[in-house]
């Protein structure tokens, strides 16, 4: 059994390498150059954030792996990132919704984390917090413009809003490794920061003229390792190059 | 455009005589300006088209690492893209009609990029061999005289010293690795190796516009004179991590101090500007299907900047 801590860096790591993996998708594809460079800084601030807790990961488990071992060597069933991570990226409206639903979690998760008695995982955490508080700002402006804009726009970015609803929930779920490293002064109290995330969330969707979806069905499963199809796909694109170095 | 005045005229040769810098509200002859307009939108051009190649292999990065640098390397060549794309606005065209041209296959991109990345070592030999030609073309273009041209160049100059670095890391990686691993290597370099010799253009003799190019300083140097620059330094770089040139015929002049190399097909050359190589019609197709699936996207941009301020 891997120890709680061990664990937690596995499921925060691989948020950022997930997610930053579907960020990097985007590469020569943007609307316009100004995105493609917006999309990439996203990109290596998680990939770069990714990097640093595996890095912690490997020493911490102390058996000789390093942050690449544990970045690409493992299999379906031993990631550990939430799906709403992993959600395809979808048009431009999809990719800036998750954007922003996620960034407004992570920069709540990341602001508890920077007074972390872990000093490690509180570096990491200050330094994450800049550049989460970045991308929600980011993707909150783009809701807003989509939402403004034209018939199209407006239309695609609800329909976005429908597909990512169903992975937010999952976001706030805790479990005994992570109430044992609350009591710590290590983890996160998700429950906590619920209330402050919906209504960040609600101001910014409605000010864009459109609707919070009501909560249907809700996706849950990355914390066991249990994830949609799509990561089977990200992991066997993602771990070729490393698998190629080793033959 | 209008036809220079004589004092016009005499102002703008004075200036290229004394080496200063031509600048955007300065007269100029529309040869030189529309000499510029291509050569910076296509430059401007092959950073974009460029990065389709390269991000062909992000999501397959061999390590965090090289995925952290390879990602930085090809938004550094989108920024370079926009500087560009700026630089050649101020002589009166916009990006939207530059990407008309492009779409139209009115304006050009390096040819290079038509070429297909087969394998992680290609990721390697675009670093080392292609950007290590761009670099020695473009700190030649630094001393170019139109002003904001030049100094897109200085500013490019300084990140592009990485990029070279990058691809030859992953080459001596490589290198240093299994046989199949070196292998791989030295199979892209022998697919890159005279590509990239022809990014300087053809040989001087056969070069039909360098004429004007060299006496307004746009050019400054010949594309022999760079590309032997570039085969001096990139041989040595070859030898050290033991990767073979792929030319039989390539010998050290005792004399000269320079490597002599056998010839290149500027056939094949000629046939890839024209648009038959082997990856010129998926590149623009990938530009131009990006282009439109984002006009929505632009398109509500600018709707919603007319719909007022967002809140903070
Ligand atoms: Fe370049
Ligand atoms: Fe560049
Ligand atoms: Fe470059």
């Amino acid at each position: 059994m891997e120890s709680p801590l061990l664990q937690y860096l596995f499921r925060l790591g691989d948020d950022s390498l997930i997610l930053g993996h579907r960020l990097s998708e985007w590469c020569s594809r943007a609307p316009m150059l100004e995105e493609d460079l917006a999309l990439a800084n996203m990109a290596l601030d998680h990939i770069g954030r990714a990097k640093m807790l595996l890095e912690y990961a490997a020493s911490f488990e102390a058996m000789g792996h390093s942050a690449d071992d544990l970045a690409f060597g493992r299999d379906e069933r031993h990631y550990y990132n939430l799906l709403i991570t992993e959600v395809p990226n979808g048009d431009f409206a999809v990719t800036m919704v998750r954007m922003f639903i996620f960034s407004a979690f992570d920069v709540l998760r990341l602001e508890e984390l920077s007074t972390s008695h872990d000093e490690m995982l509180a570096g990491i955490a200050q330094k994450g917090v800049k550049e989460s508080r970045y991308h929600r700002r980011h993707a909150a402006d783009w809701i807003w413009r989509l939402g403004k804009g034209t018939d199209e726009s407006r239309r695609r970015v609800q329909r976005a809003l429908h597909t990512i609803w169903p992975f937010t929930d999952e976001m706030f779920d805790m479990d005994d490794t992570e109430r044992v490293l609350i009591e710590e002064g290590i983890g996160c109290d998700l429950h906590t920061l619920r209330e402050i995330w919906k209504k960040d969330v609600s101001e910014v969707i409605s000010n864009a003229g459109l609707t919070l979806p009501e909560d249907g069905y809700m996706h849950r499963g990355g914390r066991n390792g249990v994830h949609t199809e799509a990561l089977g796909h990200i992991i066997s694109e993602m771990n070729y190059g490393y698998e190629l170095m080793l033959s | 455009m209008a036809v220079l005045t004589e004092a016009q005229t005499e102002f703008f040769e004075a200036k290229i005589a004394r080496d200063e810098k031509i600048e955007p509200r300065d007269p100029m002859p529309d040869g030189y300006r529309a000499h510029l307009i291509r050569q910076i939108s296509q430059h401007a051009h092959s950073e974009v088209i460029g990065m389709q190649p390269e991000g062909n292999w992000v999501t397959r990065a061999s390590s965090l690492r090289a995925k952290l640098i390879l990602l930085a390397k090809i938004q550094d060549e989108c920024g370079h893209g926009l500087y560009l794309y700026s630089a050649a606005e101020t002589l009166g065209i916009s990006r939207d009609e530059m990407l008309a041209q492009l779409h139209a296959g009115k304006a050009k991109y390096s040819s290079i990029f038509n070429y297909p990345t087969l394998t992680w070592a290609d990721i390697g030999a675009i670093g080392w061999l292609v950007d290590g030609a761009a670099i020695v073309n473009q700190v030649s273009l630094q001393r170019t005289s139109y002003g904001p041209y030049s100094r897109a160049m200085v500013r490019i100059c300084k990140e592009e010293s990485f990029h070279q670095r990058q691809g030859y890391e992953i080459m001596a990686q490589m290198m240093a690795g299994t046989r199949k691993q070196r292998a791989m290597a030295q199979d892209a370099m022998n697919r890159w190796w005279a590509p990239a010799l022809m990014m300087f253009g053809p040989p001087d003799n056969d070069s039909p516009r360098s004429h004007d190019a060299f006496n307004w300083k746009i050019k400054r140097e010949s594309n022999d004179t760079l590309r032997q620059r570039f085969i001096d330094k990139t041989v040595q770089q070859a030898e050290v991590i033991g990767l073979t040139i792929p030319d039989p015929d390539l010998k050290f002049n005792e004399a000269t101090k320079h490597y002599e190399i056998g010839p290149l097909n500027w056939k094949e050359f000629y046939d890839v500007i024209k648009g038959n190589g082997p990856c010129n019609r998926q590149r623009m197709e990938h530009h131009m299907q990006v282009h439109e699936d984002g006009a929505w996207v632009r398109e509500a941009a600018q709707k919603a900047a007319l719909n007022g301020q967002k809140p903070a």
